[in-house]
C-alpha cells in the first residue's frame, strides 16, 4: 500500500477542494492493550529511532513519565497513575501519543492548507512544510496531542509510521513492544481483538474491562483496552467522551464560506471580531462534513 | 533457567519472586503475557516494591527486604501442613526416603557442627546413613524420623503462618494466598514456574534462597516439565556463557572444580571430584570427570601434556585462598595487590563500598581498563565533585585504558539464560583504533610470552606451552576458538569394549567412534588417556563435524511447547528442559500429556527434547532423573554442598532494622547468617537500626541497563537522572515532597538525589513495629551523557553470600532526610 | 458550543504568537503529501545479538553504505530479528536505543595512559600500551610469583595482579582470557556474572 498520490490522501485541512474517494484502502490501527503494559518505554525509545530523534535529557521531577510530558521529538509517552481504593492498588501505565482520529480536531482546526492530511487508510499526518505553526490543532485536538517544537515552530506528533506503514510494515512501538501490549492491523480486526481481548479480561475478574475507540471522534485508528474501562479518566486523564473541541467548530464556521485565498488576514481579523463581540455570533458547527 | 525463555508460556502459574522481569528482562516477559492470554495463567509477583511486573500481575504481595526464606518456609510449611505436595514425584525423584546420620541437630539457630571463632560450619554430620554395601539406607515409607522427609517437616513446622507473617511483614491473609496459588500446582496437570534474578541472589543468604524454591519445585513436582522450574533470569547477553567457561578462581571451564593447595597431585585431585554412586544403577554423571579435565589439559596444552607429566596437572595455579570480587577487592585494599586487568567492568560502580573500592584502587602500581565506553572504574582518580572527590596528584597508580569492540563489532557467541549458544556476527569495524577483546588479550599474551623468551624469569613451561595455533596468531578467530572449545579427535576415538558382549575373532578393527582430526559430536566421546582435546566439555556437539551448529536458524518447533531444537545450540547436549526424564513418572509416562516432554517407548527415551539420562536406560533400571548427583535423585537435604545449613533456614540481612532473628530470638550469634564471611574492618562498616532505621534496596529500571546505557542519548532521555523512592507514609513522617531533593546516609557513605513519593511502597508491619523501605536505583554515576548522580554503592555494605559471595546489595540500612 | 472567553484568548494568543499566520502556509505549490522515504530501503542487514540481558534478543543491524572499498559502513538503525525464537522482533527500551551505546559520545578510540599524580589522559600507541603492561605484569609475576608453598607442593600461582574478565564479552574472548590468565599462573581473577 504505497501513499506516493494524492489519491490515498481523503482530507487536508483547509482545503475545501474534495479528495479523491475512488480508491478501496482498507482502514488501519493500532491497539494498545493496556493489561499487557508494563510501561517499559520500548515505544518511546523506538519511536525516537526511527523517527531519528532526539530528545533533551531532562531531569527527575518525582514522576517515572520522563520526558514530563510530550514534545515535538517525543511523539509518544508513557503515562503513570498510581490509583488506590481500599481493596487494591493500581499502577495504571498508558502509552499517550496521537489516537489518529477518523474525525481530526487538529486537521479541522488546521488553517493551513495541506499541512495536515488525511490518508485513506486513516492515518493522520501533517506535514511540516506547510505547516504555520499556529499552534491551532494543538487547540483542536481533543487528548492534547500535538507539541510546536520550540526549533523550528512547527507542530509535530505521531505518524503513526505512516513511512512504515506504506511498505507494509507495523509502526516503530508496535514491532518493539516485548508484550505484546501494542499490536497492528486492520480497524475492523483491531477492533474485533479488542473486544475479544475484554471479553478474556472480565473472565480474569475485570468487570469493566472495555475497548476504548470514542464515538466522540468518530472512532480512532489508535484504541486501547482498558481493564478498567469505566473509569478511562484514571489513566492519567484519558478523556471520557472526547469530542472536536469549539474552537474547531468556531473555525470551521468562519473558515468555509471565506474560502483559502482570504484566509489568513481574514482569520485573524475574524478572530478580533469574535472577542470583541463575543461567542454569540458563531455558528455551531459540529456536525459532519 | 532449568527451562528456557519461551518455555513459560507453557505454565499455569508464573511466579515472581526475587525478580522483576517486566523491567529486567521485557522481552522475557513476553512469555509470561502469553502464557496469560493463552493459557490463563496467573501471575504472582512478591517484591518489597510494586513494580512494573506487579503492574501487570493477577495477584501482589509485599514482604520486607531479605526475609525470602522465611517466606518460602512458610510456603513449604503450608505444603506439607495440607498434604499439597506430588507424593509421587517426592518419593522417587527426590532424597525425601533417605536416612540422615543421627547426630545431624538443628537448635536455636545453629545446624551441628558449628565453629564460631571460624563462623564455619564442620559438615560431617550433615551425612546420610549408609549400608554395608555403602549405599544410602532409605526408608520408602518416609515415617523414619531420620528420614529426610521427617526431618524437613520438622524443621518447616516452625515457620507457621504469624510467625512468617511477624518476621516478612506480609500481612498473614495475603502470604496464605500466595501460599495457595503455590500449593495449587501440586497435582500432575498443574505447572508453576518461578522466575527469579538479582532479587534472590544479592543477599547473605542468596543461595539458601535459590534452594527454598528448588525444594518447592521438587515438592510440587515441577522440575524437569515444560512450564515448570526454576528459572535463573541471568544478567549480562552472555553471563551465561561467561560463567560457563568459568571466568572464575574456583572453577575451570565447564564448571570443574579448580585445584586448591590440598590437591598436591592429579591423583588426589581427580579422586575428589569423581564420586561414587550413592544408590545403586545411577548414572552419577559425574564419574566422568578426568575425562573432561584430562580433554581440557589436552586442548590447552597440546602434546606437551603427556601421560608422564601426568597431562600437565602441576601448571593449573592452585588456590590457597577464595579469590572472589569481594576477596579481591580487600587483598587490593589491604595493599596486597600491585595490577589489575579489568575487562569489560566497571568495579567502582558495580562492587559494594564505593568508598574502600576507590582507596583500594589508589594502592595499586597498575591498573589496566578494557572497555568500549568511559567508565568510573578507570577515572577513579578524578575529581567529580562531590560524585568523586578526590586529589589525583596523590594518587599514584598508572592507569591504563584500551579501547574495545562492542557486540556490534564482533563475531562470536552470546549464550543466553536458556543456555542457547547462538552465533552472531559483526556489522562494522570498531571505531578509530578500537579491538576486540580477544585481540587484546592475544597481543597482551604474545608481548608477555615474547618476552619470557626473551629475558627468563618466573615459571614459564605454561606460558610456552599453551597451544596457539591460530591461523593469524594476534588475531584468533572466533571460527577457530569454538572449534576448540567443542574439541577434536586428536587420536582415533575407539568405541569402549563391553565386558558383556561375545569375544570379537582376533584382528578383527576396533570400532573408531570418532577418527583423528575430526570434531567431536559430544561430550560421550571424551577420553582420559589423551586422545581428545576439549576446552569445555559441557559446550561438545557445538561445532562438530557437522559444523557451527550455534548457527542454526531451523524455526521449526514439532512439539508446539517452543523447544526450537534447530534454532542454536543448547548446552548440555542441544537440551532444552534439564532434568527432563523426572517429566515423566516413573514408568516413563508424561506425567502430563498435554505438555510431553520425553517418555519411555519401550526400548529407549524419545520424544520433543533430547532425553536427560541414558537413551536406553528404562525405568526399570530404577536410574533416578538427577543423573549430576550420586544419588541419581534431588536433594531436599542438601549433604555437604552448602555452607550454612543442609536446610534453608531464615536469618536477617546483616544490616536488619530489626535486630532480632525471631526464628531463634534467643540467640545473637544467629541473627544473621552465621558462616557468611565478613573481612577485618568491614564488621564496623555495619549500621544498626538506632542510628539507620530504613530497609534499603537498590535495584535496576526497566529504562536502563547497569551502568551502560547511561552513556545512550535515548534511555538516558526516558530516565535521566538519578531518584530515590520512599511510600507516602515514610514521606510525610520526614516531611519530604514529591521531587525534593533527599539525602540518604549509610554507614558507608551518603548520596543525594531527587525523591519519588510513590503509594507503591508500603509501610510494613513487622514483629509490631513499622518497617519503611528505601529504594534506590542503580544506574547513575560520574560519567554519561544521563545526568550525573552518585554511585549508589557507595552505601551497601561489604560482604557476601556465604556460598557464591555475591553482595548483599538488596538489604542494608540507611537514613534518608530532606536535603 | 461552550467555550469560555478565556478559553478563546488562549486559543487565539496561541495562534498569533505561533507564527505569521497571515502570510505562511499558503505555498501555491500542491505539495503531495509523500510519506518520509523508508530509510532502509538501501541498507545491508546484519544479524546479531543484543548485548544488555540475558533474554540476548536477536537484532537486525542496519548498515548503510555497501563494501566498496571508499566508503565505511555505518549503522544507522536496529530492530528485533523476527526470526529470533525467543524476542520475535520485539526489543526492550535499552535495546531499542542499541545504535545509542554504538555511537555514544563516551566510546573510547585509542589508548590512553594517565601517568602517576597526573590529571588527564594521554593518548599513547597500542605497541607503547601493550609493552608497558606486559612489562609491569612480567615485574610483578617475577618478583611475585609462588612455585611451591610453604609445604613444598607446586602450586605455581600469581595472585598479586588480579583480573576481572568481561561477562559481556562473546565465550570465545572469555574464554582467550580464563586460557591465558591460567597459564599466567593466575588466581586472582573473577567476572561480572558472580554480582
Amino acid at each position: 500500500m504505497t501513499m506516493q498520490t494524492s489519491m490515498d490522501v481523503t482530507r487536508r485541512s483547509a482545503t475545501t477542494t474534495p479528495s479523491s474517494s475512488i480508491r478501496e484502502t482498507p482502514k488501519v490501527a493500532k491497539l494498545i492493550d493496556e493489561s499487557k503494559c508494563i510501561g517499559c518505554k520500548a515505544c518511546q525509545v523506538a519511536c525516537q529511532e526511527w523517527n531519528d530523534l532526539k530528545e533533551d535529557i531532562g531531569m527527575n521531577v518525582g514522576v517515572y513519565d520522563n520526558p514530563a510530558d510530550l514534545t515535538a521529538s517525543s511523539w509518544t509517552l508513557m503515562r503513570f497513575a498510581e490509583v488506590e481504593n481500599e481493596t487494591r492498588l493500581d499502577w495504571l501505565i498508558r502509552k499517550d501519543g496521537c489516537m489518529h482520529c477518523a474525525d481530526p480536531g487538529c486537521l479541522k482546526a488546521c488553517p493551513s492548507p495541506g499541512a495536515i492530511v488525511q490518508y485513506a487508510n486513516g492515518i493522520v499526518d501533517f506535514k511540516q512544510e506547510n505547516c504555520i505553526g499556529c499552534g491551532y490543532c494543538v487547540t483542536g485536538c481533543p487528548f492534547d496531542i500535538p507539541r510546536i517544537s520550540k526549533k523550528d515552530s512547527k507542530a509535530y506528533k505521531c505518524t503513526l509510521c505512516s513511512d512504515r506503514v506504506s511498505v507494509g510494515l507495523e509502526p516503530a512501538c508496535v514491532k518493539t513492544c516485548p508484550t505484546g501490549a501494542i499490536v497492528f492491523g486492520g480497524k475492523d480486526e483491531m477492533v474485533a481483538y479488542g473486544e475479544k481481548r475484554a471479553g478474556e479480561l472480565k473472565e480474569r475478574g475485570y468487570q469493566k474491562a472495555a475497548l476504548y475507540n470514542p464515538a466522540g471522534v468518530g472512532g480512532t485508528h489508535v484504541m486501547y483496552v482498558l481493564r478498567h474501562g469505566d473509569k478511562p479518566q484514571e489513566y492519567s486523564g484519558l478523556p471520557a467522551d472526547p469530542k472536536v473541541s469549539p474552537m474547531v467548530s468556531l473555525w470551521k464556521g468562519i473558515a468555509k464560506p471565506l474560502g483559502v485565498a482570504a484566509m489568513g488576514l481574514t482569520a485573524l481579523f475574524a478572530f478580533l471580531h469574535y472577542v470583541r463581540v463575543g461567542p454569540n455570533d458563531a455558528e455551531v458547527d459540529n456536525d459532519k462534513h | 533457567m532449568t527451562n528456557h525463555w519461551v518455555d513459560i508460556k507453557n505454565a499455569d502459574l508464573i511466579l515472581i519472586m526475587g525478580g522483576n522481569a517486566a523491567e529486567a528482562h521485557p522481552c522475557g516477559f513476553k512469555w509470561v503475557t502469553e502464557a496469560m492470554q493463552h493459557r490463563k495463567a496467573k501471575l504472582v509477583v512478591v517484591d518489597p516494591r510494586y513494580t512494573r511486573s506487579a503492574a501487570v500481575a493477577d495477584y501482589y504481595a509485599p514482604l520486607r527486604v531479605g526475609t525470602d526464606i522465611a517466606f518460602l518456609a512458610g510456603v513449604i510449611n503450608h505444603m506439607l501442613s495440607n498434604n499439597k505436595i506430588h507424593a509421587e514425584y517426592v518419593k522417587a525423584y527426590t532424597n525425601a526416603t533417605f536416612l540422615v546420620n543421627p547426630d545431624f541437630k538443628f537448635d536455636n539457630g545453629f545446624f551441628s557442627g558449628y565453629s564460631e571463632e571460624k563462623r564455619t560450619y564442620d559438615k560431617s554430620t550433615w551425612a546420610y546413613q549408609r549400608g554395608k554395601d555403602d549405599f544410602v539406607l532409605v526408608d520408602e515409607t518416609m515415617q523414619d524420623p531420620q528420614c529426610v522427609f521427617q526431618l524437613m517437616k520438622k524443621h518447616y513446622s516452625r515457620y507457621t503462618p504469624e510467625l512468617v507473617s511477624k518476621i516478612t511483614g506480609t500481612p498473614k491473609e495475603q502470604f496464605l494466598k500466595v501460599a495457595e496459588y503455590i500449593a495449587g500446582t501440586h497435582t500432575p496437570d498443574k505447572v508453576m514456574t518461578i522466575c527469579y534474578a538479582l532479587g534472590w541472589t544479592q543477599h547473605t543468604v542468596g543461595s539458601q534462597n535459590i534452594r527454598a524454591m528448588a525444594m518447592i519445585q521438587l515438592l510440587l513436582g515441577n522440575m524437569g516439565r515444560a512450564g515448570g522450574g526454576v528459572n535463573a533470569l541471568r544478567g549480562h547477553a552472555n553471563v551465561q556463557g561467561i560463567t560457563d567457561m568459568c571466568a572464575y578462581s574456583e572453577v575451570l571451564p565447564g564448571y570443574l572444580g579448580a585445584p586448591g593447595d590440598g590437591d598436591v597431585d592429579r591423583e588426589t585431585y581427580l579422586k575428589a571430584r569423581t564420586p561414587k554412586p550413592l544408590r545403586p544403577n545411577q548414572m552419577n554423571f559425574p564419574q566422568n570427570f578426568s575425562k573432561w579435565h584430562t580433554s581440557l589439559m589436552k586442548a590447552w596444552y597440546g602434546a606437551a601434556a603427556t601421560k608422564e607429566n601426568d597431562f600437565a596437572y602441576d601448571w593449573l595455579p592452585k588456590r590457597d585462598t577464595a579469590y572472589d570480587s569481594l576477596a579481591i577487592f580487600d587483598r587490593m585494599f589491604q595493599g596486597k595487590v600491585n595490577g589489575f586487568i579489568c575487562q569489560g567492568f566497571n568495579p567502582i560502580a558495580a562492587i559494594p563500598n564505593k568508598k574502600k573500592l576507590g582507596t583500594a584502587f589508589a594502592k595499586l602500581k597498575y591498573l589496566v581498563v578494557i572497555d568500549p565506553l568511559r567508565t568510573e572504574t578507570a577515572e577513579f582518580w578524578k575529581n567529580y565533585g562531590a560524585f568523586n572527590d578526590v586529589d589525583p596528584s596523590k594518587i599514584q597508580t598508572e592507569v591504563f585504558r584500551l579501547p574495545s569492540s562492542c557486540f556490534a563489532e564482533e563475531t562470536g557467541t552470546f549464550t543466553n539464560s536458556s543456555r542457547v549458544i547462538a552465533w552472531k556476527q559483526r556489522a562494522v569495524e570498531p571505531p578509530g583504533e578500537a579491538k576486540v577483546d580477544s585481540e587484546i588479550t592475544a597481543r597482551l599474551f604474545l608481548k608477555l610470552r615474547a618476552m619470557y623468551k626473551a629475558e627468563p624469569g618466573a615459571f614459564a613451561d605454561a606460558i610456552q606451552n599453551l597451544t596457539w595455533t591460530y591461523a593469524n596468531a594476534n588475531m584468533p578467530a572466533p571460527e577457530e576458538l569454538l572449534r576448540e572449545i567443542n574439541g577434536r579427535a586428536i587420536e582415533d576415538v575407539l568405541a569402549p569394549v563391553d565386558p558383556k558382549a561375545p569375544p570379537v575373532p582376533k584382528g578383527t578393527p576396533p570400532t573408531v567412534l570418532v577418527k583423528a582430526g575430526e570434531q567431536l559430536p559430544g561430550f560421550a566421546m571424551l577420553r582420559d588417556d589423551g586422545s581428545t582435546a576439549c576446552g569445555n566439555w559441557i559446550y561438545a556437539g557445538c561445532f562438530s563435524q557437522a559444523g557451527n551448529l550455534t548457527a542454526r536458524r531451523d524455526l521449526a518447533d514439532p512439539s508446539g511447547l517452543g523447544n526450537y531444537p534447530g534454532w542454536g545450540f543448547s548446552w548440555p547436549a542441544n537440551r532444552r528442559v534439564l532434568y527432563n526424564r523426572a517429566g515423566a513418572d516413573p514408568a516413563g509416562k508424561p506425567w502430563d500429556a498435554s505438555r510431553r516432554g520425553i517418555a519411555w517407548n519401550g526400548k529407549a527415551w524419545a520424544g520433543v527434547d533430547v532425553p536427560d539420562i541414558a537413551p536406553a536406560l528404562g525405568p526399570e533400571s530404577g536410574a533416578g532423573p538427577f543423573i549430576m548427583t550420586p544419588e541419581g535423585v534431588a536433594r531436599l537435604f542438601a549433604v555437604g554442598l552448602m555452607n550454612e545449613g543442609p536446610f534453608p533456614e531464615h536469618y536477617e540481612p546483616f544490616e536488619t532494622p530489626v535486630g532480632t532473628n525471631l526464628m531463634c530470638p534467643t540467640n545473637p550469634k544467629a541473627v544473621s547468617n552465621p558462616a557468611a564471611r565478613v573481612f577485618k574492618g568491614d564488621l564496623e562498616q555495619f549500621g544498626k537500626a538506632a542510628e539507620f532505621p530504613y530497609a534499603a534496596t537498590t535495584y535496576r529500571l526497566t529504562e536502563h541497563h547497569h551502568f551502560w546505557t547511561k552513556n545512550s542519548i535515548s534511555n538516558s532521555s526516558v530516565q535521566p537522572a538519578q531518584f530515590i523512592e520512599i511510600g507516602t507514609e515514610l514521606a510525610k513522617e520526614k516531611g519530604i515532597h514529591n521531587g525534593d531533593m533527599v539525602k540518604v546516609k549509610s554507614m558507608r557513605g551518603e548520596i543525594k538525589a531527587t525523591c519519588v513519593v510513590t503509594k507503591r511502597i508500603k509501610g510494613l508491619d513487622v514483629n509490631g513495629k513499622k518497617v519503611h523501605h528505601v529504594g534506590i536505583p542503580i544506574h547513575w554515576g560520574f560519567i554519561g551523557v544521563a545526568q550525573n548522580g552518585y554511585l549508589s554503592n557507595t552505601l551497601t555494605p561489604y560482604v557476601g553470600d556465604a556460598n557464591s559471595q555475591t553482595p548483599e546489595f538488596k538489604a542494608f540500612l540507611v537514613n534518608i532526610e530532606k536535603a | 458550543m461552550d467555550m469560555n472567553r478565556r478559553q478563546f484568548f488562549k486559543a487565539c494568543t496561541a495562534g498569533i504568537g505561533g507564527s505569521s499566520l497571515g502570510i505562511l502556509g499558503f505555498s501555491s505549490q500542491e505539495a503531495l503529501a509523500q510519506t518520509r522515504n523508508f530509510k532502509l530501503a538501501r541498507t545491508t542487514e546484519t544479524r546479531s545479538t543484543c548485548p544488555y540481558c540475558s533474554v540476548s534478543c536477536g537484532v537486525i543491524m542496519y548498515t548503510l553504505g555497501d563494501t566498496a572499498k571508499n566508503n565505511k559502513p555505518k549503522i544507522i538503525h536496529i530492530e528485533g530479528d523476527p526470526d529470533n525464537p525467543v524476542n520475535r522482533g520485539t526489543l526492550c527500551p535499552k535495546g531499542a536505543g542499541l545504535v545509542d551505546m554504538i555511537q555514544s559520545p563516551n566510546r573510547l578510540k585509542h589508548p590512553e595512559v594517565r601517568e602517576p599524580g597526573s590529571n588527564e589522559w594521554k593518548r599513547i600507541s597500542w605497541d607503547e600500551a601493550l609493552t608497558r603492561i606486559a612489562k609491569h605484569m612480567k615485574a610483578d609475576r617475577d618478583k611475585n610469583f609462588i612455585a611451591k608453598n610453604d609445604k613444598g607442593v607446586t602450586v605455581n600461582r600469581w595472585n598479586t595482579t588480579a583480573m576481572l574478565i568481561s561477562s559481556a564479552a562473546s565465550n570465545e574472548s572469555g574464554y582467550l582470557a580464563v586460557k591465558t590468565a591460567r597459564a599466567l599462573g593466575m588466581v586472582a581473577f573473577d567476572t561480572q556474572a558472580r554480582i
